[in-house]
């Protein structure tokens, strides 16, 4: 079951033409792949493109009405080869992952695909994966692009735009017989706009029929002689094609092209927030007419060198705004100025910033810049230098009553302002893992611990400071492949069953076990690939209709050849936990040991749960929920529980002891009762402050009874208690 | 020429910041607006902070100008009408992303926290001040609207977005009626009725109804009925200086209720020791001793625990924390972990010790006190047991502990007399470091250690040591469970 539902929202997928599209850009692109008649989508979760994902599987019937193939891919890899389907028959087939992590993983596959290039329209939808959020924010599918000879769109950020590249991807990729991929950035992704739908398309050829008709064409093999052809082919036959579709397809665009003697190129995707900076400028309205004109490059790759050579002449200047380092877009402008003779300048990184996400604010200074070297803008004044002056202010010091109360800061915000690094969720069956990990570390000292991708990675922030590298999704286990020796210490791995079943079972258990490893890989088993939204995986308790699930990862290990494995079926078992680790870095036995760490993630669970509850308590039934909480007056306020587990519900209050000023220990109304707090405090021997409450909604007869006779004799000794404090209070 | 209206939000996880972002565009499509609104989600689900960026633009004037307006999908710092924030931290990164500008931002946002894991991390007090937020972001903004809206949500049985959504309709600063917005919140068919609740509250708050203030009750005068407790309070009353008064009572009715009349008694011969000391300092050095001292005093032990753990005060306290309704039954879990060094400290000192010496019982008692224990005090057996426990302060007097606690009180007493007769505000650091010693078991040992490192050098600094240097080593004690900072910081001062 993923994060989100989309359940409601893909009713809007059986729009016909002409109705108004009102939603989210995910689902604007499902919406454009039905109009275009695809007859296979595939694909593997990772945010900014997971909700695609998780609209494919919620609109499944839907699908299947117009006769498409959906697959949950086991990697990127796999939904790129996915569209093999494509080589020999005209079906049309589109494929998502995100990047650059996903174009990494799928590119095997994708040299290979566009080697012997597509007879059916094969589109690649990306979540180009740069800026904020983003986990390798240094890299773009750009160069993937280059180096296979992929076209690369990179559409205007609105829905028409989007849409219409969709479309206009698959028509690309059949006119050139070349694969197309499509690049959306995070926020094209989620952003909320509107278009007018068309009707949705069925394939006139089908599966079936490719199935029950097999063609095979040895040409197309990436083998030689043929690979020498596709070489051949890619330069001669695709790529004028492809220029040629452009053209006459007016792909790219132009803006106020004869309005002045400079201009600015811009990659589709950068437009609005250029666009943004122009009127603020007085360069442009706000309804796009610009005073400078502009070239649109809504196909990033390749670059069409008639349009750019008829851009640039007559000009003095353009600017090229092109995200992200190499400027592979601005070299190539540069070679085709430079053949053609032209005297046009041409900017760039010179003007913007070289690494960075060009927001809003960078591309309004680096369009100053531009404008002010060719005297369209007057340089700003530069303001006269303001004497600082540190105002005189009595402190409050610490534990001193009355000082006065700064009515003006006297620090600078920065100082007041934190950082909040995402950490694990309420109730997160992981934390648990991580507390006993560092009770270990108390015990055993440091080890190295290799990290994976995952929620698990949040190990590496504080309050936890567990994990030295991250070498990518399921790559944990692999991670520590070297640090095996004779040592006093083994490696510790961490490996999530997202990318256990990503790549880990192979690339990091089977491989331990062939290299003969004696080291530790803790696989965190929480029933789904949480991190990118909780989608279903191979194990995953929960039953799908349409996948199969249920598969231990135990078994998988052994099955490798793995002899030293245990599973917990409980992470809240912190001492359990702690022992269990414990066990495996000093058992004698040899070869590696794997460690399984069941829990369900709590987000997912209390999705599933709490509606439930709230039903059966409605029903009178009865229920029993926990909550923890910390009595203030035995709490000291040394926080060594938060530091043990950084939970979101763990936080802090004002101490309401009038002698004391250090904050108390709080339990916020958040707390699902997980029982990681008492865990903890028991194994780590911290402090006798926590408590749990449970609360029985519906008691039996029995609950009431008992309760009664309790609260009679407890409150008779309770009142007597009282009372003798009473005749000394004051 | 007419500019969209920007309206950032900035939020965390679970706090409705996509909710509420949703609820602004569908407010402006309804009423003939074109919307657009987006956001980097994601690690906001897991207690990061994000940025909700909404542009509305009117769909008349475009159709009149015969185009389509271009909107962005990011803020640009010093381009943004209104700036909503679900909380006080984040009102203060909108200021400093240069978002909220004097000239044009209108600021919403509640005042009420939710502490970064720095914050809480802290072995001490590690919270940013409020009020440095607040001066920033009043003079930031061109109009600040601010009030608790955790608390306005949970009064009315709603979450924060429908506060900041009624806030934003208040401020008067979005071309929409309030019916606009309340249709709105209706259309989304969740949770409407609170959601209405809260976004009235938020409202007539943000017209600038203000909240009945609750002034804090003033002190009452204490009216001790015991006689023996009477005497203790004039002693309070006729031989200390009046703003030190308040300290020594608290001081007194803690230690009764920890100890004894006797107790309390002997906590006043103390402070009137420390008063006698020659410092000219409005009653600082005098006033933190106290405090400090009636906290060393009451240490916290087993029997002190199972006292405060077993009132009905207490029991109170978790009904009305677990949030218990009428017909709920409630059951309270203790999770305890008593070491043996624990049980022989609060046994007599004879008996404690020998426990301690031996063999066979202290392996038998070390073999019960391996795991934690889960003790369920609303049960009799749970209750009596914690009941018997409280009732060893009886022989309090008589432990290993009380003689090691004492014994260290009266080695500070005698530093910090010592001390205030070279340099008083050196005194009132000394008497500050009792702060260090806190908590149980390990924690305590941790606290104690550095205590002792901390004296350690002050002894060897002799009067060579600023008042400033011994605080910037009790802070550095403070500031990890490692020791690394306090170590650093004791070799940069020679005093290692």
């Amino acid at each position: 079951m993923a994060e989100r539902s989309f359940v409601e929202e893909v009713k809007k997928l059986r729009l016909s033409g002409g109705e108004v599209f009102r939603g989210e850009g995910i689902l604007a692109v499902t919406k454009a792949l039905l109009e275009s008649g695809v007859s296979y989508v595939a694909g593997y979760q990772g945010a900014p493109i997971s909700h695609l994902m998780d609209v494919l599987a919620d609109a499944q019937d839907i699908l299947t009405e117009h006769g498409i193939r959906f697959e949950n891919s086991a990697s990127e890899a796999t939904a790129a080869a996915t569209l093999a389907a494509s080589v020999n028959y005209p079906l049309r087939g589109a494929v998502t992952f995100k990047a650059t992590v996903g174009t990494n993983v799928a590119s095997d596959a994708l040299a290979n695909l566009a080697s012997g290039g597509v007879t059916g329209g094969a589109l690649i939808i990306v979540g180009e994966d740069y800026g904020e959020g983003s986990s390798i924010m240094q890299e773009r599918s750009h160069a993937f692009a280059m180096k296979s000879q992929i076209w690369l769109l990179d559409p205007r950020p609105n829905l028409p735009s989007i849409v219409d590249a969709v479309k206009q991807g698959f028509d690309l990729s059949e006119a050139s017989n070349t694969p197309v991929m499509l690049q959306l950035r995070i926020r094209a992704c989620h952003v909320h706009g509107q278009f007018i739908a068309g009707d949705n398309r069925r394939a006139k050829f089908t599966l079936k029929e490719a199935l029950e008709n097999p063609q095979r064409d040895v040409s197309r093999i990436v083998l030689p002689p043929a690979s020498f052809l596709h070489e051949q082919e890619k330069v001669k036959d695709r790529w004028p094609a492809a220029v040629k579709f452009i053209e006459e397809r007016k792909l790219n665009e132009f803006f106020s092209e004869g309005a002045d003697d400079i201009g600015i190129i811009v990659q589709g995707g950068s437009y609005n927030t250029l666009m943004r900076a122009l009127e603020r400028l007085d360069l442009a309205d706000v309804y796009g007419n610009t005073k400078v004109p502009l070239y649109v490059m809504n196909v990033a790759y390749p670059v069409i060198e008639s349009e750019v050579l008829r851009f640039c002449e007559g000009k003095r200047a353009v600017l090229v705004v092109e995200e992200g380092q190499p400027n592979f877009i601005e070299q190539n402008l540069a070679t085709i100025l430079r053949q053609a003779g032209s005297s046009t300048a041409l900017h760039g990184k010179d003007m913007l910033p070289v690494a960075g996400e060009y927001t809003a604010a960078e591309l309004l200074k680096g369009a100053r810049t531009f404008g002010e070297r060719y005297g369209r803008l007057q340089p700003l004044p530069v303001p006269a230098p303001v004497r600082k002056i540190i105002p005189l202010k009595a402190v409050a010091e610490i534990g001193v009553d009355g000082a006065p109360e700064p009515s003006e800061p006297v620090r600078p915000l920065a100082e007041s302002v934190h950082a909040r690094p995402p950490g694990f969720c309420t109730g997160c069956p992981e934390r648990p893992i991580f507390s006993a990990m560092k009770l270990v570390e108390r015990e055993l000292g440091a080890h190295h611990v290799s990290a994976d991708i995952g929620c698990h990675l949040f190990s590496i922030l504080p309050p936890f400071n567990i994990g030295n590298t991250t070498m990518g999704y399921g790559l944990g286990a692999a991670g520590a492949a070297a640090l095996n020796t004779q040592a006093g210490k083994r490696a510790i791995s961490v490996m999530g069953d997202g990318g256990f079943w990503h790549n880990g079972l192979t690339s990091g258990i089977a491989n331990a076990v062939f290299n003969e490893s004696d080291n530790l890989t803790i696989v965190v088993d929480n029933n789904y690939t949480s991190a990118t939204g909780g989608q279903d995986i191979l194990s995953s308790k929960a039953v799908n209709a349409t996948r199969s699930t249920g598969h231990e990862i135990e078994r998988a290990v052994r099955g490798v050849g793995v002899k030293w494995v245990k599973t917990l079926r409980r992470t809240y078992d912190v001492a359990g936990m702690r022992d269990a680790l414990k066990d495996a870095l000093t058992t004698k036995q040899k070869g590696p040991k794997v460690l399984v760490a069941q829990s369900e993630c709590m987000l997912n669970r209390q999705r599933r749960e709490k509606p439930l509850v709230r039903k059966a308590i409605a029903e009178g039934k009865r229920q029993v929920r926990e909550k923890f909480g910390v009595d203030s007056d035995t709490c000291t306020g040394d926080h060594s529980c938060i530091r043990l587990s950084g939970c979101p519900s763990l936080s802090i209050k004002p101490n309401p002891d009038p002698l004391r000023t250090d904050p108390v220990a709080h339990v916020l109304d958040s707390c699902v009762g997980c029982g990681v707090c008492g865990e903890v405090s028991h194994a780590a021997v911290l402090c006798p402050s926590f408590y749990k409450a449970q609360i029985v909604s519906n008691p039996s007869r029995w609950d009431r009874l008992r309760d009664g006779l309790r609260q009679r004799v407890i409150g008779w000794l309770q009142r007597g208690e009282a009372k003798r404090r009473a005749e000394y209070a004051f | 020429m007419t500019q969209p209206i920007k309206v950032a939000i900035l939020a965390m996880g679970g706090e409705g910041g996509g909710v509420l972002a949703d609820w602004i565009v569908d407010m402006g499509e309804a009423s003939g607006y074109v919307a657009q609104t987006t956001s980097v989600p994601g690690v906001a689900q897991r207690t990061g902070a994000t940025i909700y960026y909404v542009e509305l633009f009117p769909q008349a004037q475009a159709d009149a100008a015969g185009g389509k307006p271009v909107l962005a999908l990011m803020p640009l710092p010093g381009d943004v009408d209104v700036v909503l924030a679900s909380e006080l931290m984040e009102a203060g990164r909108a200021v400093q992303r240069g978002l909220v500008t004097s000239d044009r931002t209108t600021l919403i946002a509640s005042t009420h926290r939710v502490y970064s894991i720095a914050e809480k991390s802290a072995m001490g007090d590690g919270r940013v001040d409020s009020n440095e937020l607040l001066g920033h972001a009043e003079r930031a903004a061109k109009r600040f609207i601010r009030f608790d809206m955790a608390q306005a949500a949970e009064a009315s049985g709603s979450v924060i977005s429908a506060v900041l959504f009624g806030a934003l309709c208040g401020a008067g600063v979005l071309p929409f009626s309030r019916a606009q917005f309340e249709a709105t919140i209706e259309r989304g068919g969740v949770g409407v009725k609170p959601s209405l609740k809260a976004f009235g509250a938020a409202f007539a708050r943000a017209q600038g109804e203000a909240e009945a203030t609750h002034a804090a009750p003033p002190t009452p005068a204490p009216q001790p009925r015991h006689p023996a407790v009477r005497a203790l309070v004039e002693r309070v009353q006729r031989d200390f200086p009046d703003p030190v008064q308040q300290v020594l009572l608290e001081g007194v009715r803690r230690l009764i209720d920890y100890q004894d009349v006797d107790y309390a008694g002997l906590y006043l011969d103390r402070v009137a020791a420390v008063a006698a000391l020659p410092a000219n300092d409005g009653g600082k050095l005098l006033r933190e001793t106290a405090r400090h001292l009636a906290l060393w005093m009451s240490y916290e032990d087993t029997a002190r625990v199972a006292a405060l753990k077993t009132r009905s005060t207490r029991f109170d306290r978790v009904r009305g924390e677990a949030r218990v309704q009428q017909g709920q039954v409630l059951a309270i879990n203790e999770f305890m972990h008593p070491r043996l060094q624990e049980i022989c400290e609060t046994l007599p000192a004879g008996f404690g010790r020998w426990l301690m010496n031996s063999t066979g019982p202290r392996k038998l008692v070390e073999r019960m006190t391996q795991k934690g224990r889960v003790i369920q005090t609303s049960s009799l057996r749970g209750y009596l047991m914690l009941r018997t426990v409280a009732g060893m302060k009886r022989w309090r007097r008589s432990t290993i502990r009380y003689a090691d606690e004492n014994r260290r009180i009266e080695e500070w007493l005698a530093r910090i007399a010592e001390t205030a007769a070279r340099n008083p505000e050196l005194a009132v650091e000394v008497a500050q470091c009792q702060r260090l010693v806190k908590g149980y078991s390990d924690t305590h040992e941790r606290g104690l250690r550095n205590y002792d490192t901390v004296m350690a050098a002050l002894q060897r600094a002799g009067a060579a040591i600023a008042p400033a240097t011994l605080r910037e080593l009790r802070d550095a004690a403070l500031a990890d469970e490692h020791g690394h900072k306090l170590r650093a910081a004791l070799a940069q001062h020679a005093l290692a």
